[in-house]
């Protein structure tokens, strides 16, 4: 089956186009993106609305899907659905389910039931080490081989040096990243907010920026030492981003990743609007406003790499308790594009154009997986955005199982229109005016 | 969370009159403006001096033979305890006593809560026995304005975490003023744990409200950030600290910190910190010691300090009950509003 989306402006920076192109699927291929491109026999036309950005698929490398082991918070189904609410059509889903997964077995079932669902493409992250507990690699061969794109320890750090030196030594083989959680344990402690006049004011137990920048020293280092490639989680701190621009001024390969929540907010959250809110705990906590300038300066001048949500959902039973004995997250996928459209581009702080490279083109080259762009035959994972949609966020509205948003009741300005994965539209925001037309 | 900030004149205000005090700069507090006494963060000046100048009258009833009033006859407060506690505990009891409401103590150890109940099912369970107000205590800040969101009764805070501990604030301030008439202009030395202390952060809240200059002094592993933005000098040589107090208060230190790296031993502490006749001495002639209790003699306070002649430490005590009393009257109050509204 083909169809033309007609009309609409398409922003691909990875081949250098943004501008009003014709977008011609063939089944789950894009054939090809020129202008003015005739309708054929055969073919169905798709009138994009005005307003309307056609973007290579957005891809979330940083995402906790619960299953196995956790499914009353979310299941790969319904994480998967939340995710093409977001306006993404692939996902990376960390490995501290239970069990952990730290072997093929684990790996298959998330690919099995990700199919399955048949929404977004779930690429399974794999432990670093076995059980993620720091101490024997985890097969990371055969975790490779059965589909894992990255490894991780993610909500633990790879406490130890010489265990991450070996693991971004061994994944050097299979050209994949090591993904690294970054902080350091002892410093971090039993601490459950940003260390600084917040957390003193209400006597939250700190958690100091150099908890986090330490351990990135240590990984950016490292990465110079072994030439393996490691990604830094969810960065938070200002001297974070300090260590990895010198770490790519030096040629390692470093990449990085900051989510919304951190480019958003900062720990006056803890205190206001609602004061011990524990949907604004989250691990690396909510910092101060220093940091978050300076991780939107790395957004904008190209020294973050990647947005990416870290999608944590929780039940809100768990959530409903003491702020010190709340867990840790919150979820992601269906505010990522608004918060990043609202706050960032139409701010005038980052281009659309840097926007797809943040959510689409870097993750798929950092994950050497396909999309992040719209060359001719390419994979057709496609994001429609609708960036002057006005959008409130309701968290029980959300696709996702778990409700633990910051964000409910907020105002935001862009939303997600249409998702289409391998040519198929899997998602279709019946509040944008016309997207009915792509169904 | 809270908006209501404009303070509105009720008729209430001439059914409840109070002695002229010496020019305050603003109109006196009549009510308290919330529902709960979460913390001093919440608290106007005036408020304040509302709640210190009730504690007057009703610290004359202690002096009474018969120790009881039947102001709160027929109300029902649920001392809600999950930490241990003597004397916060039992303060809050006579306060109930002395105004005649019924009172029910539950005193719950943490750990037995970690793998059972939620404290949010545990308070409502114990709300759905109609209570008027729920004095909690708990190790986690902020467990007080959690029980506030979901809970009908009014919320006392009794200590949460390392928060708030308004009730021993207030009871510190009544102290000082009692001694020395007012608080503006004192300089208030508070030596101690000050990063782990709920009582540091009330006294700072309030004394600073009140125009006292406080000064926080402890060793800079115990000092947690941002203090000084929140109108404190601070300094670790105790000695800067207590020159020329008016008062000085001296905070616990726990002894599980050694193992944490705080300090190295109790005896350097002593040495360091503790409070000493000989640095007392840098205090004004008339300076006053306090302590929230309960104490290490020979830790961070000498007994000979302790026991001397500038020692108010059980007068706090005494007026702790006062100004509980204080407390529940006046949120008391306020049920009545409501039921009136």
């Amino acid at each position: 089956m083909k169809r033309l989306l007609k009309g609409g402006r398409v922003v691909d920076p990875a081949n250098g186009v943004d501008g009003d192109f014709d977008v011609l699927i063939d089944g789950d291929r894009i054939v090809r993106v020129e202008k003015n491109l005739p309708a054929g026999e055969g073919i169905t036309v798709v009138s994009v609305p005005r307003g309307l950005v056609i973007v290579p698929g957005l891809i979330d490398m940083h995402v906790h899907l619960r299953e196995p082991g956790q499914e009353h918070k979310e299941t790969i189904a319904t994480g998967a659905a939340s995710a093409v609410a977001g306006g993404f059509t692939a996902v990376a889903c960390m490995p501290n389910t239970t069990p952990v997964n730290d072997n093929a077995g684990i790996t298959g079932f998330m690919l099995e039931r990700a199919s399955a669902a048949g929404l977004a493409r779930v690429y399974p992250i794999g432990a670093v080490t076995r059980g993620s507990k720091g101490e024997q690699l985890a097969d990371i061969g055969e975790l490779h081989e059965a589909g894992c794109v990255a490894v991780s320890d993610d909500g633990h750090p790879v406490a130890s040096a010489l265990m991450m030196r070996r693991a971004l030594e061994y994944t050097r083989m299979f050209d994949m990243p090591v993904i690294d959680h970054c902080e350091d344990p002892t410093l971090k402690a039993d601490g459950v907010a940003h260390e600084g006049l917040q957390a003193s004011t209400l006597g939250l137990r700190g958690i100091p920026g150099a908890a986090e920048e330490i351990m990135v020293a240590r990984d950016v280092t490292l990465a110079g030492l072994t030439g393996g490639a490691v990604h830094i989680a969810h960065m938070s701190a200002r001297g974070s981003l300090r260590a990895v621009r010198e770490g790519k001024a030096q040629g390692f390969v470093v990449t990085c990743e900051v989510a919304p929540h951190h480019f958003t907010l900062t720990d006056e959250a803890l205190a206001a609007p609602l004061k011990y809110d524990t949907n604004c705990k989250m691990n690396p906590p909510l910092r101060e406003r220093a940091d978050v300038e300076a991780l939107v300066e790395g957004l904008a001048d190209g020294s973050v790499d990647v947005i990416a949500t870290d999608h944590a959902p929780h039940h809100a039973d768990e959530k409903r308790v003491e702020f010190d004995r709340a867990p840790f997250g919150i979820v992601g996928l269906e505010t990522c594009v608004p918060l990043t459209l609202d706050r960032l581009v139409h701010r005038g702080l980052i281009s659309l154009a840097r926007m797809v490279e943040l959510l689409s083109v870097n993750p798929a080259r950092i994950l050497r997986r396909p999309g992040g762009s719209l060359a001719a035959g390419q994979i057709a994972d496609i994001t429609v955005l609708a960036p002057d949609q006005a959008v409130t966020i309701r968290a029980a509205a959300l696709k996702s199982k778990s409700k633990n948003t910051p964000f409910d009741g907020w105002r935001l300005k862009g939303a997600p229109a249409i998702t289409i994965v391998g040519g198929r539209t899997v998602f279709t925001n019946a509040a944008v005016a016309g997207a009915e037309a792509f169904a | 969370m809270t908006k209501s900030s404009s303070r509105t004149t009720t008729s209430a205000e001439a059914d409840r009159p109070r002695d002229p005090q010496p020019a305050a700069s603003t109109v006196p507090a009549t009510h308290l403006r919330h529902r709960h006494l979460l913390g001093i963060a919440d608290l106007t000046p005036e408020e304040i001096l509302l709640i210190l100048d009730t504690a007057d009258a009703m610290k004359e009833i202690a002096a009474r033979p018969i120790k009881k009033v039947p102001t709160l006859r027929g109300r029902t407060i649920v001392n809600l305890f999950f930490e241990p506690s003597t004397r916060t505990r039992t303060s809050f009891e006579v306060a109930e006593k002395r105004l005649s409401a019924d009172t029910l103590n539950v005193a719950i150890a943490t750990s037995s809560v970690v793998k059972g109940e939620t404290l949010v099912d545990t308070a409502l369970n114990l709300e759905a026995m109609a209570p008027d107000m729920i004095v909690l205590r708990h190790s986690s800040s902020g467990a007080c304005d959690l029980l506030a969101r979901i809970c009908r009764s009014r919320i006392i805070n009794a200590g949460d975490g390392m928060h708030e501990h308004p009730t021993q604030a207030l009871l510190d301030a009544f102290t000082i003023r009692h001694h020395k008439g007012q608080l503006a202009g004192l300089k208030v030395a508070i030596v101690g744990d000050l990063l782990h202390s709920r009582v540091v952060r009330s006294n700072l809240l309030l004394l600073t409200k009140l125009g006292a200059e406080v000064w926080l002094c402890g060793p800079p592993t115990m000092i947690p950030p941002g203090m000084e933005q929140l109108g404190a000098h601070v300094t670790s040589r105790v000695e800067e600290a207590v020159e020329g107090a008016d008062a000085v208060m001296l905070l616990r230190i726990q002894l599980e910190r050694m193992q944490g790296g705080f300090f190295p031993s109790l005896r350097e502490y002593f040495q360091v910190f503790g409070m000493t006749e000989a640095r007392m001495r840098l205090a004004k002639p008339d300076a006053i010691v306090m302590h929230p209790g309960p104490m290490n003699r020979g830790v961070e306070i000498a007994s000979e300090v302790a026991d001397g002649p500038y020692s108010v430490i059980l007068e706090q005590v005494a007026n702790g009950v006062a100004v509980r009393m204080a407390v529940l009257y006046l949120l008391a109050g306020g049920i009545e509003d409501e039921a009136a509204a």
